[in-house]
């Protein structure tokens, strides 16, 4: 559905992203996985032409996106990183501008109005201006603005990025229901245990590289299923291993203290990332 | 209807501060007026009229540059730079084109707002003023060059310290140096004829000199002859603008 063909992006002296090869298929519930500066935006911006890339070439159905490209765009439901809320409107404001924008009639602009407040749980904050609201009911406001043309992709960068974890939890509930919708969604996101939650297919990047991609499993499995974690002279190393009993094995020939546990995305991550080193990343 | 979405939205903002924006549109003609008008109208003759049916064409051309200059230039750098508004509007299918007509619409609406407060606040001053099609297609064609050269500058700068360098070296100077407070022809001949190429001073002259003046209908095509040549640079640098 969204085809990358040896995508780059460079700026100036950054490369933001390097040769990035990889399709979003249709219906699958996509996620991109690195730290800060990894190129996930970057890429989010290239795919609605808001940048173009250096070279490479990224189609949508199998055609190449641009600035005018509006039947591709009138398809796709995006929430960046930032809010791009109208602040000085209300929340109703904002939801009705976005369906003039996307040209919906009257009638079902009123309609999916009342019941996407209500999705986001903003019915009794809808006459209230944007900027007054907290940063979870601005990123709520915003994934229900980008649902009243009723997409069928969705793209969001970092959705949950600075909110509580209560907030979070509801916000990925949300994408589950969106996603038992029917929705493709492809999500960006520096939260391990978020990708591995939700998405289907994972792909690793780090600074511009897409590293691996697979399911959350397969990735966990190539690195290893279990591992064991040893504290020693200041510093924690990993060690990966195909099952437990070889874990706890190599973990009675280790001294000082340690941990066997089963392998998560994060742990794959880093070991994809930073083989040699066994240096613990934050991510 | 993608075109009258950004009208709706653009009415709606200034709907929410109507009192204040239009008290605002009103301080600065009351101001030049009372400086110009009462204060100089009455004590000094130019060109055998009075000073203050001069001056009142400059100001209200001077004017609703401004307003339909500063209101989009801002809007769009402020957007773009801060509120991210501008990235909501470019990934939404609505072609680049008629983002741009649409902004240059609602922006130069709100120029000929203003100068219609002007126009109020003038004939209250007792002004001498020939309000015909003439002078209100001036007015008009006036607003919408502005308001394009305001779409181009709110894109090309990135930042607000750039959009101040803008007004004080592009704007401001085009205020004084268009024949508002003083007739070009006191200017040596080179510096009168670069003057009056400028958009601005076509606007007034047009304003001052009205449809019966010779080659009036100069004004017009010159005016239009600016938008004409900037409506496609805008769109081509919305189309790149990220
Ligand atoms: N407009 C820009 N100008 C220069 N460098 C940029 C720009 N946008 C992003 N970068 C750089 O590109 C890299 C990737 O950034 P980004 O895509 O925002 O990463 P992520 O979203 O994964 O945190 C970073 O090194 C960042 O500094
Ligand atoms: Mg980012």
């Amino acid at each position: 559905m969204i085809v990358y063909k040896g995508v780059s992006k460079t700026y100036s002296n950054i490369t933001a992203v390097h040769d990035l090869n990889m399709e979003i298929q249709k219906g699958e519930f996509f996620g991109l996985l690195g730290p800060n500066g990894a190129g996930k935006t970057t890429i989010i911006r290239m795919t609605m032409a808001l940048t173009p890339p250096t070279s490479g070439s990224i189609e949508i159905g199998g055609q190449k996106i641009r600035r005018d490209s509006t039947d591709i765009k009138q398809k796709f439901g995006i929430v960046p990183q930032y809010s791009n809320l109208e602040n000085d409107l209300t929340a109703y404001e904002n939801l009705e501008f976005h369906g003039r924008l996307y040209g919906l009639p009257k009638q079902l602009r009123r309609r999916r109005i009342d019941e996407l407040l209500e999705f986001a749980d903003l019915t009794s904050r809808k006459k209230d201006i944007a900027r007054t609201f907290s940063g979870g009911m601005q990123r709520k406001l915003m994934i229900a603005k980008t649902l009243m043309h009723d997409p069928e992709i969705m793209l969001l960068d970092e959705p949950t990025v600075g909110l509580d974890a209560t907030t979070r939890r509801k916000i990925w509930d949300f994408l589950r229901q969106l996603r038992e919708n029917g929705l493709t969604i492809f999500m960006t996101t520096h939260y391990l245990e978020e990708a591995q939650a939700l998405c289907e297919r994972v792909g690793l990047i780090d600074e511009g590289n897409l590293i691996m991609l697979d399911t959350p499993e397969k990735i966990i499995q190539s690195a290893g299923q279990f591992v064991l974690d040893c504290y020693q002279n200041g510093k924690t190393t990993q060690k990966f291993f195909e099952d437990r009993e070889s874990a706890i094995a190599a973990a009675e020939q280790t001294e000082g203290s340690f941990k066997v546990r089963e392998a998560n995305l994060e742990d794959a991550f880093i070991k994809l990332t930073n083989k040699d080193l066994g240096v613990r990343n934050e991510i | 209807m993608r075109f009258s979405s950004i009208i709706w939205k653009e009415w709606l903002v200034l709907k929410n501060k109507f009192i204040s924006t239009t008290l605002g549109a009103i301080v600065g003609p009351l101001l030049f007026l009372v400086a110009f008008g009462w204060g100089l109208g009455n004590a000094v003759e130019i060109d055998g009229g009075s000073y203050i049916d001069f001056v009142i064409p400059g100001i209200i051309a001077m004017l609703t540059m401004t307003t339909s200059f500063n209101v989009v230039a801002n809007d769009i750098n402020i957007s773009r730079v801060y509120s991210k508004t501008f990235e909501a509007v470019m990934i939404a299918p609505i072609k680049t084109a008629v983002f741009v007509l649409a902004r240059v619409t609602a922006s130069a609406l709100r120029g000929l707002y203003g100068a219609a407060l002007i126009l109020v606040i003038a004939l209250l001053f007792g002004a001498n003023l020939h309000i015909d099609w003439y002078f209100v297609l001036v007015l008009i064609l006036n607003c919408f060059v502005f308001s394009t050269a305001g779409i181009i500058a709110g894109i090309i700068v990135d930042s607000h310290a750039d959009m101040a360098k803008i007004t004080s070296f592009v704007i401001t100077p085009m205020s004084f140096l268009s024949g508002t407070f003083f007739p070009l022809d006191r200017f040596p001949d080179f510096l009168r004829v670069i003057f009056e190429l400028l958009p601005l001073t076509q606007a007034i002259i047009g304003l001052r000199e009205g449809v019966s003046a010779a080659g009036s209908w100069i004004v017009p095509v010159a005016l239009f002859g600016y938008l004409i040549v900037m409506l496609p640079i805008s769109v081509i640098l919305c189309r790149r603008a990220e």
